[in-house]
């Protein structure tokens, strides 16, 4: 990994005879002494605390594994006797199931810090749309997984999301049989998304080692979003950021363990704990939390393909983000209009959020007696304006916006204009 | 090449070509095996059908059975409801079909509007809709709020067409087979 010169130097001959042939410690060491921007604030540990998120995932996942049956008779069955009857199996479980809801809940963070800091622009375009893509992958592995332990909710989420591809036009339903290994989702399909869901996880770890190359060959972006010009403006990564990452993932912890031994199901959905029943529908469908803006954008539309496209558009749209905010200024602190946007932008992913579980015909906000806005007509407000914050706002902001004073550097938005060359040195 | 012939590059270029043909037929030759597997193996296509006794299901009354992973809507419909199904106007419909379109000829050769035979299935993302409900009085998929009429047919919300009707014969007066 590039990006700046290596200080390792190897002490014994061994190591020395090591170097020599695979420098592997030396690229740790040079992880680990990696300058870092001196101004990074806690949005910037959440890559930190997504590392850990997908470690957890792996270690738990594979070990439920060990006593998962990938059978529809057996699945079901399985998953209960792993919560009651395999020692510890009900941490496990847990722990792996609250597990993808606070990786969501990280991954969110990280991409709203992107967001919000400019994280995206140049040179940053590739270490963005890498991000972009764990975030397709995540979801597509969230997605299979949920399928595994073959509730209501399992088995018709995995219907309602394969009938997707139903409604690509003529191949359609020829693609949904391919993918579903049948004419419903059965045996098949469970044993197949089995598979990839063991899969894909580390399709993501292979990706975020090419998120981190990237990160480290471009430099990290920081909150003021000024590119680091001295040796002053940035720190050690070990052990200025190591010790910060540490504390935010103590936090972050405390947040997991409560819902792990606390809330357990709090973040599932009931019906999930009735057997898959190819003959009954769940009253009202809901996709995991994580899901649930998508869901409203996908129900914005009265048309089928153009609600998936929609859908699909509300995930393309960040890709290409790096070539629609045109703006010359990174971080939000230094546009005064933008950051407005930026704010309603989150409400309205809230909002969305909140349609998304609603049943559309509902009221959402009730104006007098019997009438109000439904969560249809919400949802499509919501909608209109996540797609015209990035098409519209962002691109007119660009050409129009003024930005405020930025300071000279990282080392005077930090310390100020005062000469104390001591300051520049870490507190002892 | 020997030193007294002139260089013929014409012989590589078809050496490469022909490599790289032979190739691409190899990889093609293994691709598809491995994406074929994926498809509808031949025990699922052997699923076949199933036969339904028609005479057991009273009127208003519906029954569901599973053929092929999916539920099949049988329902032995009022006197109100075939009315219903036959008044409308094919103009008002997403999906133009009239109800005796929608139902296959008995042993004698006529239709019977009473007995109506689909797959449950709504055509939007796949959920099954629930019977003598929605603004139809039909069915209504609770997922997506799609309303279908007594006939099957989408009258209102996002699924693109009616309810499908299964390929399904009768095999005597009473029964029908369905597959």
């Amino acid at each position: 990994m590039s990006g700046h010169p290596s200080t390792y130097e190897p002490k014994y001959a061994a190591s020395k005879w090591l170097d020599q042939r695979l420098p592997i410690v030396r690229m740790g060491a040079d992880f680990m002494t990696f300058p870092s921007p001196r101004n990074l604030n806690y949005w910037y540990t959440f890559g930190g605390i997504l590392a850990l998120c997908l470690v957890v995932q792996i270690i738990s996942g594979v070990i439920l594994a060990m006593h998962y049956v990938a059978d529809v008779d057996g699945a079901f069955a399985s998953v209960q006797r792993i919560r009651r009857d395999v020692p510890f199996g009900w941490l496990l479980q847990s722990m792996h199931a609250v597990g993808a809801s606070m990786f969501f809940l990280a991954v969110y963070m990280h991409m709203f810090r992107g967001l919000y800091y400019g994280s995206y622009k140049a040179p940053r375009e590739v270490l963005w749309i890498i991000g972009c893509l764990i975030y397709l992958v995540m979801m597509a592995t969230a997605f299979l997984g949920y399928t595994l332990p073959w509730g209501q909710m399992s088995f018709w989420g995995a219907t309602v999301i394969t009938g997707f591809f139903g409604a690509v036009p003529v191949v359609g339903e020829a693609l949904q049989q391919w993918l579903l290994g049948g004419y419903a989702v059965d045996n098949a399909t469970l044993t197949r998304f089995f598979a990839l869901h063991y899969l894909l996880p580390f399709v993501i770890a292979a990706l975020v080692g090419l998120h981190v190359w990237a990160l480290h060959h471009v430099g990290q972006n920081n909150p003021i979003g000024i590119t680091e010009k001295t040796k002053s403006d940035t720190l050690s990564f070990h052990p200025f950021y190591t010790v910060k990452d540490a504390f935010a993932i103590a936090v972050f912890l405390f947040i997991f363990a409560f819902f792990l031994f606390y809330l357990p199901d709090a973040l599932g959905h009931a019906d999930n704990y009735i057997e898959a029943d190819a003959m009954k529908t769940p009253a009202h469908i809901v996709p995991e939390w994580y899901f649930l803006p998508f869901y409203a954008i996908l129900r914005a539309v009265p048309s089928k393909l153009f609600g998936i496209l929609l859908m699909l558009g509300a995930i393309v749209v960040l890709f290409v983000l790096p070539w629609l905010d045109t703006h010359k200024v990174r971080s939000m602190r230094f546009r005064p209009v933008a950051r407005w946007f930026f704010l309603i932008f989150i409400v309205m992913c809230f909002i969305l959020g909140w349609c998304g579980a609603g049943v559309p015909d509902d009221i959402a906000i009730p104006l007098g007696k019997d009438a109000g806005i439904t969560f249809y007509r919400l949802g499509q407000a919501a909608t209109l304006y996540y797609f015209a914050y990035f098409l519209v706002i962002l691109p007119v902001l660009g050409l129009i916006e003024k930005p405020v004073k930025r300071p000279d550097s990282i080392t005077k938005a930090v310390l100020g204009d005062q000469k104390r060359g001591a300051g520049l040195l870490p507190a002892e | 090449m020997s030193d007294n012939q002139p260089e013929d590059g014409s012989k590589r270029d078809f050496i490469f070509l022909a490599t790289g043909a032979a190739a691409a037929a190899g990889v093609a030759a293994i691709g598809w095996p491995l994406v074929a597997q994926m498809g509808k193996a031949a025990d699922t296509l052997a699923a076949g059908s199933i036969e339904i006794d028609l005479s057991k299901i009273a009127e208003g009354q519906q029954l569901k059975m599973l053929w092929r992973g999916k539920p099949v809507f049988v329902r032995h419909r009022t006197a109100e409801e075939i009315a219903k199904a036959e008044a409308v106007e094919l103009a008002d419909l997403k999906d133009p079909a009239t109800d005796a379109e929608r139902l296959v000829p008995g042993t004698s050769g006529e239709v019977d509007p009473k007995f109506l035979v689909m797959v449950g299935v709504c055509t939007h993302f796949g959920c099954v809709p629930v019977g003598e409900a929605g603004d139809y009085e039909g069915w209504y998929c609770p997922c997506h709020g799609s309303h279908y009429d007594t006939s099957g047919r989408i009258r209102k919300g996002p699924a693109p067409t009616n309810m499908a009707i299964p390929p399904y014969s009768f095999v005597n007066e009473t029964t029908i087979k369905v597959g």
